[in-house]
């Protein structure tokens, strides 16, 4: 199956995606790679599309038009369902099971055992509040044992919505660094976030605005194309731009 | 479906439940205060001897109905029930596993009933008490089933509270509990014989009134079997795994 030599497959494949919420023509029609391997910052303000579009990569979207692809198979179809990993926005555990209770069903639904839940414990930092129950968590806490209810089922494609949301910049730092670590491990991530000086911790981004992509390159890249001397300010000037060359659209 | 994923779904929400003692308390004290209370109004006459083993088959429906349609939508709102969409686990596994834990905990509910209606409020029981303990979970699991289906029709917290008496209140005064079902206008006869509530008052009422009832009671209990399996097959459709 591998192609040696040619260019690797993308792990994410998303073809003319249209998406409608609400009325509202929330994705009008987007296409993109996310590469296999690397940590994808998926960037943009609160209402760009980011959710919707990490909604229809896990297969849980309505989806109006177009195809989104993973690892070779069509969104949400049941091979995926041991292969990725999926961490709402807002921490999706049992608040009335403890940390571990949380861990072993979510490491039973997906096959895996005991030690996969104690391993992805130990990855988050939350040896020390195993017996807790989660809704006693703190917020970070909280977000934290989310993402280890995603890591215990072992996925190859990570898809993240806004982990690092209410975390000190230590906790983030140290999850940037074990995303980079998963990804080291060959594994793919899609990670969105609405704070753009987490640009940096990526491998590759994803800018996100009114449901199209305003960039899709390195970070370093991204910044020396536009000239900016940040990540906040290489957005503001793609907006313009963007307003410059398509007026009327705008507002 | 698998028996695994079910068993471990059955035992998350089992676990839920032992977190909240209170629940379990109100689960097995409620309906013991409400039967206790008829005992006691209806003290010197036979009344409680007919309506009584009827609110053994109504008690755990209602209580069911309504924690399972709560704890469905808590699973819908805090996302829990959207990341377990994209996992390994079927819908069927997720309605199975309810279906089990709160049938589980309706077995505790319904000794606990039957034994206070018997020894405490002295009803009396012309046939098997065991089968009345049987018809009681059975019923349970129907409020569960019922209760599943519901919670996919409510956004929030408020509507599930309200199918409340939208499903079960017409399902009690048309059950026999108030009038004797063949003493009802026939329009509303008919209409009774296809509320799965009728059949769970007939069974407790022929197994509390008659010595050889097991034949009558075992064909209602077919019934509601089959009225619960419908439901659940009904509610598995409104777990979409697309979301608008």
């Amino acid at each position: 199956m591998s192609t040696a030599g040619a260019a690797p497959e993308p792990a994410i494949v998303v073809d003319h995606l249209r998406v409608v919420r609400g009325g509202r023509e929330v994705l009008p029609d987007l296409s993109l790679r996310v590469p296999a391997g690397q940590v994808v910052g998926l960037l943009g303000p609160s209402g760009s599309g980011k959710s919707t579009l990490i909604r229809a990569v896990v297969g849980v979207q309505e989806v109006a038009a177009g195809s989104v692809t993973v690892l070779g198979h069509p969104a949400g179809s049941s091979p995926l369902r041991h292969l990725v990993g999926y961490v709402t926005q807002s921490p999706s555990v049992y608040d009335d099971l403890t940390v571990s209770e949380n861990l072993r069903y979510f490491a039973g639904v997906a096959g895996a055992g005991p030690a996969a839940a104690s391993a992805a414990l130990d990855e988050v930092d939350l040896v020390d509040h195993v017996g807790q129950r989660a809704g006693a968590l703190s917020g970070g806490q909280r977000s934290r044992l989310s993402l280890a209810c995603a890591l215990v089922g072992d996925p190859q494609v990570l898809v993240l919505d806004e982990p690092t949301v209410g975390l000190d910049p230590i906790l983030r730092r140290d999850l940037w660094a074990l995303f980079a670590r998963l990804a080291g491990q060959g594994r793919t991530l899609l990670v969105s976030s609405h704070v753009m000086d987490e640009a940096t911790r990526c491998d590759r981004l994803l800018l996100l605005r009114e449901g199209r992509v305003l960039g899709d390159e390195t970070p370093a890249e991204l910044l020396e194309r536009t000239g900016a001397a940040d990540a906040d300010d290489a957005f503001l000037r793609l907006v313009e731009s963007a307003a410059g060359s398509g007026r009327g659209s705008g507002s | 479906m698998s028996t695994r994923l079910t068993l471990l779904t059955a035992g998350r929400v089992l676990r839920q439940l032992r977190a909240d003692p209170r629940t379990i308390g109100l689960l097995l004290v409620v309906p013991c205060v409400l039967i206790g209370l008829l005992a006691w109004i209806y003290d010197g006459t036979r009344v409680f001897d007919r309506i009584g083993p009827a609110l053994l088959g109504v008690f755990p429906f209602v209580v069911m109905f309504l924690v399972t349609s709560v704890a469905t939508l808590r699973e819908r709102t805090s996302g829990t029930l959207e990341r377990l969409l994209t996992t390994p686990l079927r819908k069927g596994d997720i309605m199975a596993g309810y279906a089990l834990a709160f049938g589980a905990a309706a077995v505790l509910q319904a000794l606990v009933a039957v034994a206070f209606s018997v020894w405490v409020c002295g009803l009396d029981i012309a046939g098997s008490a065991a089968l009345l303990v049987v018809v009681a979970v059975a019923d349970a699991v129907l409020g569960t089933a019922l209760g599943l289906l519901a919670s996919g029709f409510a956004r929030t917290e408020f509507q599930a509270v309200q199918f409340m008496p939208a499903v079960v209140l017409p399902q009690f005064l048309l059950c026999g509990l108030i009038v004797p079902r063949d003493d009802l206008p026939s329009v509303l006869h008919g209409l009774s014989d296809v509320l799965p509530l009728s059949y769970a008052v007939d069974a407790m009422t022929a197994l509390a009134t008659s010595v050889d009832s097991a034949a009558s009671a075992g064909r209602d209990l077919l019934v509601i079997v089959g009225f619960t399996l419908v439901a659940l097959a009904l509610g598995s459709l409104t777990l979409r795994r697309r979301t608008p």
